[in-house]
């Protein structure tokens, strides 16, 4: 199973309440995704990148840790830690950081990165991690959520969604890949780097992978349906929108609701029957192979 | 008159879906309304009575699965599955419905009056299934018997693998699934999908369909094959 949720406002109306509608709409797929849960939130576009980084082992020294990448990026780094996962804001490079990241600190798995993008997630019930990183109190433009049932990878915090590979792109995946462990071995050759055994970090490699090589997120879409084998319904969380893709058979679930003031999508209805105004909301299901996207730059 | 002050009101805000089942399937009669579904599962299944029930708002999954003599009325829409196993009775949903709308039904009418998604009519067994929109890929997957009558259009592989189940579409279809073909539109067709129209409350010429079937030309159709 699994439940994935999206949210992208239309306006700036409700960017206070971001937090509290995505952890409502999470909350209805609390049955879905019982495992494990994590969300990604996109708030105000910040002047640096940031990377939020989850400490896989209990004993990161977060301070040490931002001196080491400042020294080693020549650049401002710094460390705000909350319970298991920091945010670290660097005022230079964020892909280097991140790469850096990667190589040398095997203690920490790197989240997310981007200007805007926050991604956290936990092991448990989805409700006590929505609550453990406060999502309630977030606000933002848009968000992406998952409720895990693990079929594919170990149940642990890494391995929950979302996954970002690139800036502010991230990906929550229902469904299971069957080429996973192919792409990952092409995209490592290409110079991507991965850090878990999960088939749906490895569809988030191949979409951002495209991107940096110049397609547009539909094109990067459309390549996806060529390439990835196996069950999906993706929602895409980029900075400035979010997109839908379900593969050709569509076995996995995806409803898309739209007002004057939001775009929704859910597993099911019941996340979106939580929302302002959705008794005037356009319901439809998103067709197969269909590539879907809202946003500025869609 | 106002129905809704006749109906007995069954409110998901303040009652379990157990709870709301549970009534529905105890009344050997009666008209219910079902109030705040939210894209609840699993609402009004396994009923065996006459009973009327209208569901006002949106149906998760399985609406109406295994209904028997019950008539059920989904103002919204529906989630996967509804009126699956369907016995006998009548399901009718006013918007759309999600994937494999009428799966494996029996008996009884299904009504969407908008569009159905992929796979409407799997494996169908008997019942009728009448769409006033369009329907999605492999719609009609080996239907053994029945009818489906599609207003819209049909996506990719309508009727693959089918037995004896007639399916009419009156606009185009994306492509026909193995074996099945298209058939004449006789008389009896036409008088079938007319019946069905009426029955299903929606104004449509009969002699604007096309009718689909089975070739049978697969593997279980040749006697040598039989054992």
């Amino acid at each position: 199973m699994c439940g994935i949720v999206g949210l992208y406002f239309k306006n700036d109306g409700l960017a206070e309440d971001l937090g509290r509608l995505t952890a409502l709409m999470l909350h209805e797929m609390r049955g879905r995704g019982p495992d494990s849960a994590g969300f990604a939130v996109y708030g105000a576009r910040e002047a640096t990148a940031k990377l939020v980084l989850l400490d896989t082992t209990g004993a990161v020294d977060w301070a040490a840790l931002a001196a080491r990448l400042s020294a080693a990026l020549g650049a401002p780094a710094e460390a705000a830690p909350l319970h298991d996962h920091a945010v670290m804001r660097v005022d230079g490079d964020g892909v280097a950081a991140r790469r850096w990241l990667i190589e040398n600190a095997p203690e920490v798995t790197v989240l997310s990165l981007g200007q805007s993008i926050e991604v956290y997630k936990g092991v448990g019930d989805p409700d006590a991690v929505m609550e453990r990183f406060g999502l309630r109190a977030r606000t933002g433009t848009h968000a992406i959520g998952h409720t895990r049932m693990a079929t594919e990878s170990a149940v642990t915090t890494a391995g929950s969604h979302p996954f970002s590979t690139g800036a502010d792109t991230c990906l929550v995946h229902n469904g299971s890949l069957s080429n996973h462990n192919r792409l990952r071995r092409v995209l490592h050759a290409g110079g991507e780097r991965f850090q878990t055994e999960n088939d749906s970090e490895v569809a988030a490699g191949f979409l951002a992978s495209r991107m940096r090589e110049g397609d547009t997120l539909s094109a990067a879409l459309r390549a996806a349906l060529q390439t990835l084998d196996g069950f999906f319904t993706f929602a895409i969380g980029t900075a400035d929108g979010f997109a839908v893709l379900r593969d050709p058979i569509a076995c996995k679930p995806a409803v898309m609701a739209e007002t004057d003031d939001w775009v929704a999508m859910s597993s099911e209805f019941r996340s979106i029957a939580v929302l302002p105004g959705v008794e005037h909301a356009a319901i439809w299901e998103p067709a197969p192979a269909e590539p879907y996207s809202w946003g500025k730059a869609a | 008159m106002n129905q809704r002050l006749t109906n007995t009101a069954l409110d998901l805000a303040a009652l379990s879906k157990r709870a709301v089942n549970a009534t529905l399937r105890a009344a050997e009669a009666g008209r219910f309304d079902v109030l705040n579904p939210n894209g609840a599962h699993n609402l009004a299944c396994g009923l065996e009575h006459p009973v009327e029930v209208t569901i006002r708002g949106h149906a998760g999954y399985y609406a109406a699965g295994m209904n028997q003599r019950a008539s059920v009325t989904v103002e919204g829409n529906a989630g996967t599955g509804v009126a699956e196993n369907m016995m006998s009775g009548t399901v009718r949903v006013a918007g759309g419905v999600s994937q494999s709308a009428g799966a494996t039904a029996h008996g009884g009418l299904l009504v969407v009056h908008g569009d159905a998604s992929a796979r409407c009519g799997i494996s169908l067994k008997g019942a009728e299934i009448v769409v006033g929109g369009s329907v999605g890929a492999m719609s009609g997957f080996m239907a053994q018997a029945g009818t489906m009558v599609v207003c819209g259009d049909a996506g990719e592989a309508l009727g693959d693998s089918i037995y004896e189940a007639r399916l009419y579409v009156r606009g185009s279809v994306k492509s026909l699934g193995a074996d099945c073909e298209e058939k004449e539109m006789d008389q009896a067709s036409l008088a079938e999908v007319a019946d069905l129209l009426a029955r299903a409350g929606i104004d449509a010429d009969p002699a604007t369909f096309r009718r689909y079937g089975s070739a049978r030309r697969l593997y279980n159709f040749h006697v040598d094959d039989a054992w």
